[in-house]
């Protein structure tokens, strides 16, 4: 089985996660740069972020068999903080990097008038770039926030089909489905979805757009839940291929997007003596 | 391009050879592009730049060391340009500008970038910090600690340029790494190969018939 995490950050977890979910199937990943947790107070310190989702966390997930890409923003939480706003005008010098594959993660959080703003130029960023862009759903006020959301992306110059929606439940699904938006779905051991509901969700609506991911952080949740996900689909009666479908085939096609994707790492079997790591470098 | 060093116009040769129609097109524009900038000293992104951050999806990652280089070389960055482009690059970029110095810099100035990529643990920087640049003008003590960074993070020595000249008759080279075999064997660990090979080039060579 292969599976392929379509938002993970990383950059919170230990080298025993890379080795478990490589055990578990995980062949590639992508990272959204996003809130840290502790607010970040100027626009230097998301370049070394974005320095380090681009170099040193692509190494690390290497040295483990597995890709590693990224989306690059300034998060909503963070729109919201006039001491970051300028991270918007430094995006256009890394949004042209090979490993990027997405602008994000971007959206509403409060729904506030910057976030408004943020939303907009970062969606005319990614049209800019010819990338796809993955936008999250808010954890509060989440269906008037995707409806809101969903009017940005019309008026936007991004196409909804190159949208992913994220993080979306079962009040929110239909709305995203219809507007023609990939649609993309968090699983946690508490808070937003498990694994039987989605299930229950890809039985009513299809594995058609439909990505999983464990948005695993340094929050409680577990980046083996795509794994999990996919035992519990198999257990429910899907084929291999459906499986295939929503946990590789579907992030490949949305990421694939962007034209930079890159999995050649995966099919090496990169070892501990780095020889794929290494390659073309020497 | 009429006055490219032997090493660049034969880079450039192998890298057109070597890429499909389309990436050879793309990389001859790119160049051109590059060679029509003021020197490469613009303190803004300038066009090349961005084709410099693209140039590993547009000729395949194989081929991105590279095409890098030529765009570097055909822009005549000088050193400003070249720690910019360092400071702003991924990693693949970042490795790119690294492999160009030789080229590019005729003096020390640029060590900065070599002493950054090998203060890291990433071995793609590691390895293209050691090359013919580091050889030419990294300081001893620098050096000898790129050597050992390279035993522990496993880049092979095979990546350090002028590995023999550098190391022969280096007593403190030799002493470092004869405490760190002593450190391994001491925690039950092998000695890398790579250790034995550089410690027998720290000593100059015995007459031949004393060769075993």
């Amino acid at each position: 089985m292969r599976i392929f995490d379509p938002h993970i950050h990383m950059t919170s977890r230990t080298t025993d996660d890379y080795e478990a979910m490589y055990a578990a199937g995980v062949r590639a990943i992508v990272e959204p740069s996003f809130w840290l947790g502790q607010p970040r107070t100027s626009p230097a310190s998301f370049f070394d972020y974005f320095d380090a989702l681009l170099g040193w966390e692509p190494f690390r997930a290497a040295q483990y068999g597995i890709a590693h890409h990224c989306t690059l923003a300034l998060n909503p939480k963070e729109a919201n903080d006039p001491r970051c706003a300028p991270v918007l005008d430094a995006l256009p010098r890394y949004l042209v990097k090979d490993n990027v594959v997405a602008v994000g993660e971007i959206g509403y959080d409060s729904m506030t008038p910057a976030e408004d703003t943020a939303l907009a130029a970062q969606l005319q960023l990614a049209a800019d770039h010819e990338l796809p862009a993955l936008v999250h759903t808010p954890h509060r006020d989440k269906l008037a926030g995707l409806r809101r959301t969903l009017d940005v992306v019309r008026e936007s110059a991004l196409p909804l089909d190159r949208v992913l929606i994220d993080h979306l439940n079962e009040t929110t699904v239909k709305e995203a489905k219809d507007a023609g938006c990939w649609l993309g779905f968090s699983v946690y051991p508490d808070t937003k979805m498990d694994e039987e509901r989605m299930v229950a969700i890809l039985t009513e609506y299809g594995p058609e757009q439909v990505l999983v991911n464990s948005a695993a952080d340094w929050g409680k949740s577990d980046p083996l839940k795509t794994r999990k996900v996919a035992d519990a689909m198999l257990k429910a009666g899907f084929t291999e291929d459906d499986v295939d479908r929503v946990l590789w085939r579907n992030p490949v096609a949305f990421y694939g997007l962007s034209g930079r994707l890159a999995l050649d790492v995966a099919g090496t079997d990169a070892t501990h003596e780095g020889n794929s790591i290494l390659r073309g470098g020497a | 391009m009429t006055d490219a060093p032997p090493g660049i116009a034969a880079l450039r040769a192998r890298t057109d050879a070597s890429l499909k129609e389309t990436a050879r097109t793309w990389l001859d524009k790119a160049a051109a592009e590059a060679a029509a900038a003021d020197g490469g000293k613009q303190q803004t992104h300038t066009t090349w730049e961005l084709r410099f951050a693209e140039a590993g999806r547009r000729c395949g990652a194989e081929h991105a060391d590279s095409a890098r280089i030529v765009l570097l070389h055909a822009a005549r960055a000088d050193t400003a340009t070249l720690t910019r482009l360092y400071e702003q690059g991924a990693a693949a970029e970042r490795r790119a500008v690294l492999a160009a110095l030789p080229h590019l810099v005729a003096g020390p100035e640029a060590l900065p970038l070599v002493e950054d990529a090998l203060r890291t643990n990433d071995t793609r920087l590691v390895a293209a910090a050691v090359g013919p640049y580091a050889a030419e003008h990294l300081t001893a003590h620098h050096w000898r600690h790129a050597v050992l960074k390279c035993l522990f993070t496993g880049v092979p020595v095979s990546a350090v340029a002028e590995l023999a000249e550098r190391a022969r008759g280096d007593a403190e080279l030799a002493r470092m790494l004869g405490d760190y075999a002593n450190e391994r064997t001491a925690a039950g660990r092998p000695v890398p190969d790579d250790l034995h090979r550089v410690l027998a080039l720290t000593t100059p060579p015995p007459h031949k018939a004393e060769e075993s």
